[in-house]
């Protein structure tokens, strides 16, 4: 367990509102849930308000609670419980999640840390020149893939969540640098894995390959990856 | 290699594991999925329940427990409440990285599975509850869901058999804790995810305190191949109890990591050489294993040469299967400090709610800081055992459990390597005091 706490009141805007395309598809999330079953939506609701604005504010924490008609408590609750929504800002291209469990620990997470740490700064501070941020996170749920880094960004005129595998120090910092100058670069096996299959010559399901990327990175080439 | 009948393409329930191969519903169905569903669902909720329980599947999420005896807890008439099926697509189990590949590549078998498992439930909705750090994963289940409801396959008069069934997508936010059942309901419902007390269980007042039943997302998409091929052709693969084709996630020091999905019961030895290219250096270069996600202990060298990968057979060595995660770890691992990263992950994961849980992990990780350095005392080895046999069995949810038996592995397998380190620091000391003099 650990405490997670609202942003100092001189860094919380005055007002939140969901862009317009937001809006409507605020309608969709409630829908999905009974009559009256509407605070089941308040996880994806402050989900695409961080994607929105970066980071999750006092003011769509507010705004929330009257689109679901919960009392504000429940939302702040619901706000400082779960460890990815972020309570004060990010970089404003790019905030990096690198796993540092276990399995990339034995991977070599702990160099990739120490990429974030000379690259951008100390874990939660936002980089110099206000472009990255990073944390160390728990297991993403792409072992196979370690080490892994999960990197939400906002580039390329939208938000993006990619999963970036099989990393050593300089290609991650390479990607990092990228990030930087407001770059997308491609996500996936760094290695040149297709997806969780191992390297090199496959042992199963070796027939009538005709996709060009994994799904993952397919997603991220349509946004504009390169 | 042993002489092990590995499981062949033919048998592969998930078709398109890795997503290299036409990823379009037409696609899917020339690859025989969503192939007479109608008539699947037309032999009714006891044929598919009875079917479930011949197959002898057992739940993919950890714990294993037989999936048509699950359902069939579920009330046979409905009390006027509406019936749920919840898929728990947290994966969060360190390791633990299948239910993704399910996710993002086979996405249909899990759809398909929705209806059928919800209509032996006598349930006309799924809510799939999926770890919101898996964004694309999300993406690609929604396009799936999108085509099925575009197709007829799923919504009113499903598959044109008759029956209505929705299907939902929701997510999580970055919580382990929300990957247990309980907690996993609480927080669909909009709520911190802190696990229930059980009674009730969720077959009486589960989602919305309507009678829901919440399965792994592997359980739900296996589903509709063993209908169609036959509980018996699923009871074929693995060993009595243990039955089936299952997805193995294999990380660390391996040749070449990957998922794959194998008959159960396999020898670990054959599953690593044939598919991860063999163990790093060789077996003997092997320390240590976690098969099963890290929540079961650990095994060393020589209790993994011969075991086979099942239920029973790792229980019999006191770790277990649990997710099928499996942590291969050579001689240059640090293992005390591989199981304190563990602690580390319990302590941040804990909801709080109970007290042995929440002061017990904080306390069992400072002790673990401690010893991956060597500071400390012999004999707190045996209290830090005795600590974590308080908080087994002690708490609401089985995170405590989890929680402390990694470290019990540790100490029952590596406890020479702990008081080594404890004794060189001791030496050092002493050095350093003579040196000083
Ligand atoms: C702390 C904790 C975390 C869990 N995480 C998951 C998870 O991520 N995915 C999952 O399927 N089951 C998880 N489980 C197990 C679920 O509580 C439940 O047993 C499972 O979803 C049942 O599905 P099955 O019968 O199909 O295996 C977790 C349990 C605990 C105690
Ligand atoms: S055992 Fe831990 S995680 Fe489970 S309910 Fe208690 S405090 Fe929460
Ligand atoms: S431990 Fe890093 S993705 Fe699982």
């Amino acid at each position: 367990m650990s405490t997670r706490r609202l942003a100092a009141d001189d860094l919380q805007p005055d007002s939140f509102a969901f862009n317009p395309a937001n809006t409507e598809w605020v309608k969709t999330q409630i829908a999905k849930f009974p009559e009256g079953r509407q605070a089941s939506a308040v996880i994806p609701l402050l989900w695409r308000a961080q994607e929105q604005e970066g980071w999750v504010t006092r003011a769509a924490i507010e705004t929330i609670a009257k689109t679901l008609d919960m009392p504000t408590i429940r939302v702040l609750e619901v706000a400082t419980f779960y460890f990815m929504f972020q309570l004060s800002p990010t970089g404003e291209h790019a905030h990096v999640q690198v796993c540092g469990t276990t399995p990339c620990m034995l991977c070599g997470a702990e160099s990739l840390v120490a990429v974030c740490e000379r690259v951008i700064g100390p874990m939660h501070t936002v980089s110099a020149d206000g472009t990255l941020s990073w944390e160390e996170v728990e297991c993403l749920g792409a072992c196979a893939n370690a080490p892994m880094a999960q990197i939400d960004s906002w580039v390329k005129g939208g938000f993006h969540s990619d999963y970036y595998e099989d990393m050593d120090e300089a290609g991650f910092e390479a990607i990092l640098e990228a990030f930087r100058k407001g770059e997308y670069p491609k996500p996936g096996s760094q290695k040149g894995r297709f997806a969780s299959e191992p390297l090199g010559e496959q042992t199963a399901l070796t027939a009538d390959h005709v996709e060009q990327h994994n799904a993952a990175v397919s997603a991220a080439l349509s946004e504009g990856a390169a | 290699m042993s002489n092990f009948d590995f499981l062949t393409d033919e048998n592969r329930i998930f078709t398109n594991l890795y997503g290299q191969k036409d990823r379009s519903l037409k696609g899917v169905k020339a690859r025989g999925h969503w192939d007479g569903t109608a008539d699947i669902l037309s032999k009714g909720r006891d044929w598919i329940v009875q079917e479930m329980k011949d197959s002898g599947l057992r739940g993919r999420g950890g714990a294993g427990f037989p999936t048509g005896l699950k359902w069939s807890f579920m009330p046979k008439e409905s009390d006027g409440r509406p019936h749920y099926l919840v898929v728990n697509a947290d994966e969060s189990e360190p390791g633990t990285c299948k239910d993704r590949e399910i996710m993002r590549h086979d996405p249909h078998t899990l759809i398909e599975g929705c209806l059928i498992a919800s209509f032996a439930m006598g349930a006309n909705a799924a809510y799939i509850y999926i770890r919101g750090e898996y964004v694309r994963e999300k993406e690609a289940l929604q396009r799936a869901i999108d085509e099925a409801y575009e197709d007829g396959l799923i919504g009113k008069n499903a598959c044109g058999a008759g029956y209505d069934f929705d299907c939902y997508l929701s997510h999580g936010a970055g919580a382990y804790i929300c990957g247990e059942e309980t907690a996993l309901i609480e927080s669909l419902e909009g709520k911190k995810g802190m696990p229930r007390l059980k009674p009730p269980f969720p077959a009486n007042v589960g989602l919305y305190g309507c009678p829901s039943t919440v399965n792994n997302v592997e359980s739900i998409a296996v589903v509709p191949t063993i209908l169609r091929r036959g509980a018996s052709w699923f009871a074929g693969f693995g060993r009595e109890r243990n039955a089936g084709t299952k997805v193995f996630a294999i990380s660390g020091h391996v040749n070449r990591p990957c998922v794959v999905e194998e008959a159960m019961s396999i020898p670990f030895q054959d599953l690593i050489d044939r598919h991860c290219g063999g163990f790093r250096g060789g077996y003997e270069n092997m320390k240590a294993v976690i098969p099963g996600g890290s929540s079961v202990p650990c095994l060393t060298n020589a209790q993994a040469k011969d075991v086979l990968m099942d239920f029973d057979a790792l229980s019999e060595l006191k770790s277990g299967l649990g997710t099928a995660a499996v942590i291969v770890m050579d001689e240059s691992t640090d293992i005390i400090k591989a199981i304190w990263r563990l602690s580390k992950f319990y302590k941040h994961e804990s909801c709080g709610q109970c007290t042995p849980c929440r002061e017990g992990t904080g306390w069992m990780m400072r002790v673990m800081d401690r010893l991956v350095e060597g500071r400390a005392a012999v004999e707190e080895i045996d209290m830090l055992l005795e600590v974590t046999k308080q908080v087994e069995g002690h708490t609401i949810c089985a995170l405590g459990d989890a929680a402390a038996w990694p470290i019990q592995g540790l100490i029952r397998n590596f406890r020479g390597e702990i008081e080594e380190r404890i004794r060189a620091l001791d030496t050092g000391r002493v050095t350093a005091a003579v040196a000083a003099e």
